[in-house]
Parts: structure tokens; C-alpha cells; sequence
């Protein structure tokens, strides 16, 4: 496995039991380099969620634990939830300039963050829309803007485009790579799709269930910047099936009942 | 709402008055019976001063003690989420305090605060009536608010302050909004209900106008200061659902299709 950038972020030994004696993570030890895009995938309860609820703070490991090149402040985490979990009640700018307010920036300057991240995001003229009034995709959108309006140098997302449509989905990856190349924040993908994780990231942690366990670290060096074309490249095709092979033999593992 | 939907409860009610109107004469029916709708807007417009001052005194009773249940019970809804001790020690007292009757509570509240001061009897007990539902609806709503916001307010370090402020009151604002709906119509019963079973103070609602009326058996009178009390309750509950409409009608599905 390629170490190229220097470690930003470490797990050891992360475990996570919760009180009613669920083992939901076992032993987690991974580094990320500074600026890396990776994409953890697994099935469904393997832990992917969990381990990015760990890196934000959201949620205490049982043992081990993470440790920083530098301590993040408040705002240098993004996160992207399987929700958009936008607020219903506040309009489009209102709700991505939240972490902007929440941490007293100046209005004038949040606003001018705000409305060039909207235009990033394609959502210019729907800035002073409401949620409701928007799409799956464009909530999603605003989502990622709301994540990036901090300028985090690691953006967390939990499967969010898990509930798109296939088009819609393909656009929003191009679309977060693009971002990606243009801020060069470290990104951790959570995804139980091979192809969009293979298609985003530059490595693959493929995660086993219950419980949860990293089964293999693939390292895809797919080239950038990558389009429609990577879609039928014979090396994508390569990489996707390298992953599927160590997807189904984390499942399989788990099937003849080799657990912990 | 189409035009015919609209419409239709004021051809109904015109309809009504007018059967009513019919019925009396052509029964021939004493007006201490049940006097017709032409009396009664009579009895209206020959004391408009009386009844109309009884008309402001139920209704800065009714007005006080709406804003004393909202502002009581969105501050004791918020107690009760950051302090679950203080929920579970005062709630069985709040549930109390609502299933008992109001009309059974009333001469104890008069005896306490004393006879002299009959007005700030009714002001508690129209409280008492109208405080519940904002207490209710405000905690559930405060308890409803999003896991996943609650979640991304803490990823950005959100002080309790902000919470409460830009999540949990937002949140919980469908939900006491529908509490003040409740809330509103049940001031005015307090009040009214305080004024019968308290009697009148230094001034004279019309609760009190319709037992004075009663006793003189001047029944389109009675009938008069009942329909300014309608009339008050329907304003009352028509006020609240337009400010509940003008709040919700961007964002809130329940609220969304009167666009």
C-alpha cells in the first residue's frame, strides 16, 4: 500500500461496544494521508457510519483512538449525512451559511462564502429557496455546500447519494471530484457501491460485518481527473473487480463463520 | 379552496338564520323560548356600549391569559428537555392540574386570592385551562427535533444557546403554533367558565352578562352577548390560523398546499 502523503489522521485500535453489548467496530487502525479521497466500502451494519461518527467526534471509541496531525478546530470537519438534513424552516443560503453563523463569521463575509459556494454547487438561483421546494439532488447539493462553507480540511459522507437516481448520482461524483481537486481537502466516502467508490477515491478500505472489521486497504492509482471516459476504461473495469473480489470475500468470511 | 368550498359555510349559516327566523314566527314561539336571530341583533343594537364593554373585558381576560399559557408554557417546555428530573417531577403535577375540572378549581382560587380581587381569579383559572396544550405541544415538539441536525450542530460546536435558538424553538414552532390554536379557543372557555363560577370583579364580561340576562329571563339578550362570544372565539381561532399559515407556508407540509 502506496504511503505517499503524510498521515493526517490515524485510527488505533479503534473499538467501539455499545451498552447493550453490540460490538459495532473491532480494532479499526488506519491512516489517511493529507489530502487523500477514500472511499470505505461495505454492506449494510459493517460499520462504515460509525467509524466516520468516530472521526467527527460524534461518538466516543470503547478503545483505542484517533489521533491528529493536527487537532481539528471547530468547522475543519465537514460532514455530508445520508440525509441532506437541511433545516425545513430556512431557506437554501440560510441553511449553508449555518456553520458560518454558528461560529460568529461576519455576515457579510459568510454571505459572499455562501453565494460563491452556491454557484459552485449549481445552486446559484436557488439561493432563497426552501428544502421542500428543491430535489433529492439539489438538497444534496446544498448539503455538500453547507459542508465545504468552512473550508474543512476533511469532509466526512455517509452514503450520501445512496437515495439518488443513477444520473443524478454520476453528475453529483463528477461534480464532488471537481470540488475535490479544486480544495484539496481529505475526504473519507462511505458507500456500498464499488463502482462510485472505485470511481472517487484513490483508495478503497473494503469493511467486514459484524463485527466491524477493515478486511482489505486496495489502492486504485485510476488517473485524474476522471469522467464518463474512466466509466469504460479497462482499468476501472480492473479496480472495480479487484474490490467486488474482496467485498465478497469479506461477506464470505463471514459466512463460513470465521468472526472475531 | 375553490369558490363554492369557500362560500359554503355562509350560505349554510344564512340558511340556518333564515329556517330559524321562519320556524319562530310561524310557530309563533315566545322570545323567552327562543327568541329569532332579528331579535337578537336587536338586543345587540339597543345596548351596543354595555355589551361591547363586556365584550373588551372577556377579551383582555382572554388575551392575558393566552399570553401568560404561551409564554409559561414555552418556558417550562424548555425546563422540562434540559432537565429531565424537573419533567418527571413537575409533569404528574401539570396533568393534574389539566384533568381537573376548572369549575371545581375556581372557588378554591377564589378563596386564595380573595373575593376582592375576582378578576385576577379569572386570569388564573383561564390560565389553568389554557396552559396545557402550549406546555404539551411545545415539550413534544422540543423532543421531535432532528437527530441528524442535532448531530451537525454539534459537529460545528454549537453553544446550548444556538441550539435551543436556531434548532430545537424552530423545530418545536409547528407544534406550539398548533398548541396555540387549542390554547386560544380554551382561554376564552376559562375565562368565560371563571366568570360564571367566580362572578363578576370590577368589570363585567359578558359571561356575566349572560347570567345577569338570564336571571331577567331576557333571552335575545342572552343570545346577543353568546353571539359576541362566538364571534370572539372564531376571531380568536381565524387570528391564530393565519399567523400559523403565514409562519409554516414555505416550509412545513402541513401549511405548504395553501401556497
Amino acid at each position: 500500500m502506496g504511503q505517499g502523503p503524510p498521515p493526517f489522521l490515524e485510527l488505533q485500535g479503534v473499538s467501539k461496544r455499545y451498552p447493550n453489548g453490540t460490538l459495532a467496530l473491532t480494532d479499526i487502525s488506519l491512516a489517511v494521508g493529507e489530502g487523500e479521497f477514500l472511499a470505505l466500502v461495505g454492506a449494510s451494519g459493517c460499520g462504515k457510519s460509525t467509524i466516520l461518527r468516530h472521526i467527527a467526534g460524534l461518538v466516543a471509541p470503547s478503545a483505542g483512538h484517533i489521533q491528529w496531525s493536527r487537532p481539528p478546530a471547530a468547522g475543519a470537519i465537514g460532514m455530508v449525512f445520508q440525509e441532506p438534513t437541511l433545516m425545513p424552516w430556512a431557506s437554501i443560503q440560510d441553511n449553508v451559511r449555518l456553520p458560518l453563523d454558528l461560529a460568529k463569521v461576519r455576515r457579510a463575509e459568510a454571505d459572499a462564502r455562501v453565494t460563491a459556494l452556491l454557484a459552485q454547487v449549481g445552486l446559484a438561483d436557488f439561493a432563497r429557496a426552501y428544502p421542500r421546494e428543491l430535489s433529492g439532488g439539489m438538497k444534496m447539493r446544498a448539503a455538500i455546500a453547507r459542508a465545504l462553507v468552512t473550508r474543512p480540511r476533511l469532509l466526512l459522507m455517509d452514503e450520501p447519494f445512496a437515495a439518488l437516481d443513477e444520473i443524478t448520482r454520476q453528475k453529483l461524483n463528477d461534480d464532488l471530484l471537481a470540488l475535490w481537486r479544486d480544495q484539496r481537502f481529505t475526504a473519507l466516502f462511505v458507500t456500498h457501491s464499488v463502482y462510485e467508490g472505485v470511481y472517487l477515491a484513490g483508495r478503497a478500505i473494503v469493511m467486514a460485518p459484524r463485527p466491524g472489521r477493515i478486511h482489505a486497504d486496495i489502492p486504485l492509482d485510476l488517473p485524474h481527473p476522471r469522467d464518463e471516459a474512466l466509466r469504460t476504461d479497462a482499468r476501472y473495469a480492473d479496480a472495480c473487480r479487484r474490490v467486488s473480489l474482496a467485498l465478497a470475500d469479506a461477506m464470505g468470511v463471514h459466512a463460513t463463520g470465521g468472526g472475531a | 379552496m375553490s369558490a363554492p368550498r369557500r362560500l359554503a359555510p355562509f350560505i349554510l349559516g344564512a340558511v340556518v338564520l333564515a329556517a330559524w327566523e321562519g320556524l319562530v314566527r310561524l310557530l309563533a314561539i315566545p322570545a323567552f323560548v327562543l327568541p329569532p336571530p332579528s331579535a337578537v341583533v336587536a338586543a345587540l343594537l339597543a345596548d351596543p356600549e354595555t355589551l361591547g364593554l363586556s365584550l373588551w373585558f372577556t377579551l383582555t381576560v382572554t388575551l392575558q391569559a393566552f399570553a401568560l399559557a404561551v409564554t409559561g408554557g414555552v418556558a417550562l417546555a424548555i425546563l422540562f428537555t434540559r432537565s429531565p428530573l424537573l419533567a418527571s417531577a413537575l409533569y404528574p403535577y401539570a396533568v393534574i392540574l389539566q384533568v381537573t375540572p376548572v369549575m371545581a378549581i375556581a372557588p378554591i382560587v377564589l378563596v386564595w386570592v380573595g373575593y376582592e380581587r375576582v378578576d385576577l381569579a379569572q386570569l388564573i383559572l383561564a390560565w389553568i385551562v389554557a396552559f396545557f396544550p402550549i406546555l404539551g405541544n411545545t415539550t413534544l415538539g422540543l423532543r421531535s427535533t432532528d437527530a441528524g441536525l442535532r448531530d451537525l450542530f454539534r459537529l460545528y460546536g454549537a453553544s446550548k444557546w444556538q441550539v435551543l435558538w436556531r434548532l430545537e424553538l424552530p423545530s418545536a414552532l409547528p407544534y406550539l403554533l398548533a398548541g396555540m390554536k387549542i390554547s386560544g379557543g380554551l382561554a376564552l372557555i376559562g375565562t368565560v367558565v371563571a366568570e360564571f363560577v367566580a362572578g363578576s370583579g370590577t368589570g363585567q364580561g359578558l359571561a356575566w352578562r349572560i347570567v345577569d340576562a338570564s336571571n331577567r329571563l331576557n333571552t335575545p339578550r342572552m343570545f346577543a352577548a353568546l353571539s359576541l362570544l362566538s364571534l370572539l372565539g372564531i376571531a380568536i381561532f381565524a387570528l391564530l390560523s393565519l399567523v400559523q399559515r403565514l409562519v409554516l407556508r414555505r416550509w412545513h407540509d402541513s401549511e405548504a398546499g395553501h401556497l
